[in-house]
């Protein structure tokens, strides 16, 4: 393979006779896909953190029966806030900059398609988050009614409620943006021999991802700017005194809603189909039925959302459908399990960090898609729905299934990323504290949900004590643990042994041939793939 | 269609197809230890066929996933263990194989399929509401229930009972502590009762666990679900779907008692309406109307305009010196009858009598920095009334 001219590793690497400006104002006006990449990716650390920090003050306040903090208002504010910044400003942002980093070093590209754009939408998001932030300090504090925005109580708030739509737009479309430079610069950029069919799989799954962002951002637009003319110019979309329909909202929401989730999941696979092969040095498993499996998920995931809605009391046959849609998602998704194990089988193991990440994730985003499955029937979805199952369901699919493959990723990449080698001992602590007190923190919830304890709650029965105050416990662990991953990350950046080209001897994708960190243009002559 | 026969609620799995049996043989070993409801590990003890029914097809989509785990576990772990290059295992160089592949997506297909039949059943029988005994129209409201007997003209509403001090850690918590109301649902034994459910203001869902019955109340439009309890009790459940500030204070009681001590009940409510009737027109002493004002303010108004009458500042307005609750008395009565939309501020006109708004309309007017000495009765309130 023909790897380019590799030693100037500092970036002024003056092909196009760039001026890089230093300081600020490269970060400001970068258009490099690995500045723009580690942009992301340091914004959605922030914001983990944040986000983080409201799950501790949840946490808090349902360590014991009774008030104890904060007045049920604010509690609203946390969970909702919560919600809603992890999944628009930490996941999210966290693998736009995986495939800023990634896409190009993997296809052999030398960048992003349109590196302009690619700043723009990077710096669309310390906005939109600065106002989404911002809310907590307005009359009346964020909004509270659940980051799924229901109407009519998205009706009843103050001047966040309209400032936070404004910010879901401006999330929307830098996303947008960034999906549609993701799929040009697949489509386009690929080095010379690199047929679909010879992509890694995580540029698989990310051209399947930016496919659904493109698909479903506009609708999620719309049902929120309907939100907001019914909130300020007297539209009557969903207010059935006007001829509207609050439950149209739940339909176009979950339209965009359930297609999300996958967009957080997809990629994720992608990241631990790559790191299971590099660690078992065994290629992946069934290669081609993982990209049949995971385009399958993506257009299934467009007939399945009203099982979030299944006790809004919808008629027979739309129980039936969405059950019979749902449960046939499990297939594809249970294929890529038995997939992965199988790439394990008869390998030969090593257990580094990022394997570690990748192998909690395989075990436990089985169990959310277990839980998934449990909720995909129709009767006992209806006892959960809305309960601490969901809770639980949703934080295994979302923590130890798109957090731990990003906590994977970052390890397995930060060496070729940084040049140097994080500490590995503290990689595994951190690792086995994430994993711990992440099951502490989540499987009793699995029990609150089905005794009866609802969600969004900030007081419950007594009945419900012993095991909200356990994953309280396992809470405060777990979020003190990730403040390791910070010192970590941190540390690796700013030095450590030198990682050279390949420091994985089972890694075998394009970005492995470049020298670490890679040279500013990347690959500036295209590889040939044999 | 016809309405499916459920034989005693605790008689166990009525729709196990045989494959399925074979398989619960296998686990029952380690059922009962899962299966415990006072562990509070699992669902709780159904009262209903529905829920029994729920119950079971829970227990039945747990096993099964519990096997798939072990079926794919399994061969995970051995490779872990034995697969690993410390030992000095050499990796294998297969990377597809058609026949694994084929029969992994055709065995899980078939485990749904066999789910598809007592699911599918469940789902019909949870739908018929036809040949019910007794319909009740349930209206959510933020934050409480009002019960409708259609056709015996009895109707009142049904407030979380937890007294405020137990919440803010003043008082223990009593047994039933945010599970408890001051009226609850009474129902017949052994009667189809048909819910119809609609809302007054956002999105609600009435819960009871132990019945298997959770359906939104949505604004505007009516929904309906029924339930049959054979057992004579008191069930407790919750509201469940995220409806504003109180939303963890709405809980749902309900009393099923005998048919014939249900009769007794109906008679006994029907009288009160009646004395109720007789009383219109009455008037009333400051010192009555403001103890029955304070009564009303706390349940209904307190949470958001605060015990104090600040309010939130942003959220909530305050009282204690406002414009409305200082100026003119009619606007006043309106405010409160009416509503404000689209704001939480409800039409309280739907939901209390004339002698309850003429006294918290009082007591708001007299109380905190608010002097106007006004006194506003029953009377007053009918009149504004649309
Ligand atoms: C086998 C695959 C899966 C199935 C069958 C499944 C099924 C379901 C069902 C039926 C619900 C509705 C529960 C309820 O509200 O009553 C649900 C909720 C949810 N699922 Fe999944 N799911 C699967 C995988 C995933 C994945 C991969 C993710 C994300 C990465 C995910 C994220 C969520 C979220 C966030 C919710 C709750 C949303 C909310 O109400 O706030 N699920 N899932
Ligand atoms: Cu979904
Ligand atoms: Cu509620």
């Amino acid at each position: 393979m023909n790897t380019t001219t590799v030693n100037d590793a500092t970036g002024h690497h003056d092909h196009d006779h760039d001026h890089a400006p230093e300081g600020f104002m490269r970060w400001l006006t970068s258009t490099n896909h690995k500045d723009i990449g580690s942009l992301y990716l340091w914004f959605s650390l922030f914001m983990f953190f944040f986000a983080g920090a409201l799950a501790m003050l949840i946490r808090a306040e349902l360590f014991q029966p009774g008030l104890q903090y904060f007045q049920p208002g604010v509690f609203n504010q946390l969970t909702t806030m919560h919600g809603l910044i992890m999944i628009f400003g930490a996941i999210m942002p966290a693998l736009v900059g995986f495939a800023n980093w990634q896409v190009p070093l993997m296809i052999g590209a030398p960048d992003m398609a349109f590196p302009r754009l690619n700043n723009w939408s990077f710096w669309l998001l310390p906005a939109a988050g600065t106002l989404l932030i911002a809310t907590f300090f307005v009359p009346g504090g964020a909004i509270s009614g659940g980051w799924t925005m229901y109407p009519p109580l998205y009706m009843q708030g103050g001047i966040a409620y309209d400032i936070s739509i404004l910010s879901v737009h401006i999330l929307g479309i830098s996303s947008i943006m960034g999906a549609i430079n993701i799929i040009v610069t697949i489509l386009n950029m690929r080095a010379p021999g690199m047929t679909l069919m010879k992509m890694p799989l995580f540029v698989w799954t990310w051209l399947i991802t930016a496919f659904l962002l493109v698909a479903v951002m506009p609708v999620l637009a719309c049902a929120i700017t309907m939100l907001l003319t019914d909130r300020n110019f007297g539209t009557h979309f969903f207010d059935a005194a006007g001829g509207g329909d609050p439950i149209m909202f739940q339909h176009v929401f979950w339209f965009f809603g359930h297609p999300e989730v996958y967009i957080m999941i997809l990629p994720s696979f992608g990241i631990v189909s790559t790191i299971l092969p590099t660690f078992a040095r065994k290629p992946l498993f069934g290669y081609v039925s993982m990209v049949y499996a995971v385009a399958s998920i993506a257009i299934l995931s467009f007939i399945v959302w009203a099982h979030h809605m299944f006790t809004t009391g919808m008629p027979l046959g739309g129980q039936l459908f969405f059950m019979y849609a749902t449960m046939l998602i499990s297939i594809p998704t249970g294929i890529k399990v038995f997939n992965w194990v199988a790439t394990l089988w008869r390998g030969s193991i090593t257990l580094e960090t990022p394997m570690l990440f990748s192998l909690a994730f395989v075990i436990l985003f089985t169990l959310g898609g277990f839980s998934g499955l449990v909720l995909a029937l129709v009767p006992v979805d209806i006892q959960l729905q809305d309960t601490y199952y969901v809770v639980a369901h949703f934080h295994y699919v979302l923590f130890s299934g798109s957090a731990m493959a990003i906590m994977a990723g970052v390890y397995y990449w930060l060496p070729k990323w940084t040049g140097h080698m994080y500490d590995e001992k503290l990689g595994k602590v951190h690792f086995w504290v994430t994993a711990i007190a992440f099951n502490i923190t989540f499987f009793p919830m699995h029990f609150l949900g089905l005794a009866g304890m609802p969600r969004r709650i900030p007081d419950y029965a007594l009945q419900f004590a012993d095991f909200n105050a356990i994953a309280s416990v396992g809470g405060f662990l777990l979020g003190a643990s990730q403040l390791l991953f910070l010192y970590i990350v941190i540390k690796c950046a700013r030095g450590g042994a030198p990682a050279g080209n390949r420091p994985w001897d089972g890694a075998d994708t394009l970005e492995w041939t470049l020298s670490s960190p890679p040279p500013y243009h990347s690959f500036v002559t295209p590889p040939l793939v044999k | 269609m016809s309405i499916p026969k459920y034989p005693d609620p605790r008689a166990g799995h009525t729709y196990c197809t045989w494959t399925i049996r074979i398989l619960f043989a296998l686990l029952a070993g380690l059922a009962p230890a899962l299966a415990r409801a006072d562990f509070a590990l699992n669902l709780p003890t159904p009262a209903t066929g529905v829920a029994q029914d729920i119950y079971d097809l829970h227990t039945l989509i747990l096993w099964i996933c519990c096997a798939i785990l072990v079926v794919v576990f399994i061969p995970m772990a051995i490779a872990l263990l034995k697969h690993r290059k410390s030992v000095g295992h050499q990796a294998a160089k297969f990377h597809d194989n058609l026949a694994v592949e084929i029969i992994w997506t055709v065995i899980p297909i078939l485990i749904l399929i066999s789910m598809i039949w007592p699911a599918t059943k469940l789902v019909v029988s949870m739908k018929d509401v036809s040949k019910s005994d007794l319909t009740i129209k349930v209206t959510g409201y933020q934050w409480k229930w009002e019960y409708e007997y259609l056709g015996d003209n009895i109707r009142f509403m049904s407030n979380s009972s937890t007294p405020q001090a137990q919440i803010d850690g003043e008082q223990p918590k009593g047994e039933h502590y945010l599970l408890e109301v001051d009226r609850p649902l009474v129902v017949p034994a052994g009667k189809k009762v048909r819910l119809v459910l609609t809302s007054n203001d956002v999105i609600h869902a009435w819960w009871v666990p132990a019945f298997g019955v959770k359906q939104d109340a949505i604004p505007g439009f009516i929904r309906d679900t029924w339930f049959k309890v054979d057992q004579p009790g008191i069930y407790r459940g919750q509201c469940a779907e995220l409806c504003g500030v109180k939303h963890g204070f709405m809980p749902v009681v309900v009393e099923v008692v005998t048919p014939e001590k249900f009769d007794a009940w109906k008679q006994e409510q029907k009288a009160l309406v009646a004395a109720a009737a007789a009383n219109a027109g009455k008037t009333y002493q400051m010192a009555e109307l403001n103890a029955i004002g304070e009564k009303v303010y706390t349940a209904n108004c307190a949470a958001c305009h605060q015990a104090n009458g600040v309010g939130i500042p942003g959220a909530f307005p305050a009282l204690s010196g406002s414009k409305i609750a200082t100026g003119d008395v009619a606007g006043h009565i309106d405010m409160v009858l009416n509503g404000k939309s689209p704001t939480a501020m409800a039409a309280f006109g739907k939901q209390l009598s004339d002698l309850d708004i003429a006294a918290v309309v009082t007591y708001e007017r007299n109380k905190w920095d608010n002097k106007t000495g006004d006194l506003v009765q029953p009377a007053d309130v009918a009149a504004r009334r649309k």
